[in-house]
């Protein structure tokens, strides 16, 4: 395998980006052998979380990194904003839980479609980072 | 970016074939509400074959405008959903995505006639004598 690659450091500001940032995502997987599947998933995953930043808190940025070592494929995905934060973490990872009127499956659905999911928010910085790993 | 809506006869065909951003899913979405009402149409057949993501935002847009069209009293069917993004909707949540769907436009059509023809509509004029 090749050197791992630089990672790739998106704005997020406008719902063109949500789509460039679900575009930069799916690519890298590809490179990194990842299937179609997992490719979707993750595409689909970075799309919800860059919508939700558009929508709660304006703009923020998207990195994406290629995390493979000699045992595993691994690409990871972190994207923050410094928006109000998420007041409780507990419910916003509920089912059905919005306070936006929507539908309520963006983050529990979007930590289903992947195999690492990580949440920090306060106000002023929410970060979510979220990984697809494959072992070699 | 705006969505081509196809007529035939009182049936409407939509393709989407990019990637679209929310104002392109909403301005689909009241273009075809408009033409639906405007041409008083039986069916309408969604194609989104092009569409390799559909988030939850993108299904309820698919959704709330299927659910528009029904309202206005025309049929609807979604049909060419990829298998991954089906795989995806469906680990990501139930019901992201409700409407009627089926593999190919040429099914599409088929389903609405029969629709159509069952629930006694003679305004339809299809190309074999109905």
């Amino acid at each position: 395998m090749s050197e791992p690659l630089d990672p790739e450091c998106l704005p997020i500001r406008s719902t063109l980006d949500v789509v460039t940032a679900r575009h930069a995502a799916r690519e890298l997987c590809e490179r990194l052998g990842f299937g179609k599947a997992d490719q979707t998933r993750l595409a689909t995953a970075v799309s919800e979380l860059a919508r939700n930043v558009i929508q709660y808190a304006g703009e923020g940025r998207c990195l994406i990194e290629d995390g493979s070592d000699d045992r595993q494929r691994c690409i990871r995905v972190r994207i923050e904003d410094q928006g109000p934060g998420i007041r409780d973490l507990q419910q916003a990872l509920t089912d059905g839980y919005s306070t936006s009127g929507g539908l309520g499956a963006g983050l529990p659905g979007t930590r289903r479609l992947v195999d690492e999911f990580q949440i920090e928010s306060a106000p002023g910085s929410t970060r979510v980072t979220i990984a697809l790993i494959k072992r070699r | 970016m705006r969505i081509p809506i196809l007529q035939l006869d009182r049936i409407l065909l939509v393709s989407i074939q990019v990637d679209l951003t929310d104002n392109d899913a909403m301005q689909f979405q009241s273009d075809l509400v408009e033409r639906v009402a405007a041409i008083e149409a039986l069916g309408v057949a969604i194609d989104i074959t092009a569409l390799d993501v559909v988030d939850s935002y993108m299904a309820r847009v698919i959704n709330d405008t299927a659910n528009m069209v029904r309202l206005l009293g025309a049929e609807v069917v979604i049909c060419g959903i990829q298998p991954f993004v089906a795989l995806t909707l469906i680990e990501m949540g139930r019901g992201l995505l409700g409407a009627d769907c089926a593999f190919n436009l040429g099914q599409a059509l088929e389903m609405l006639k029969g629709r159509i023809a069952k629930r006694g509509d003679t305004r339809f004029v299809g190309d074999e004598d109905v």
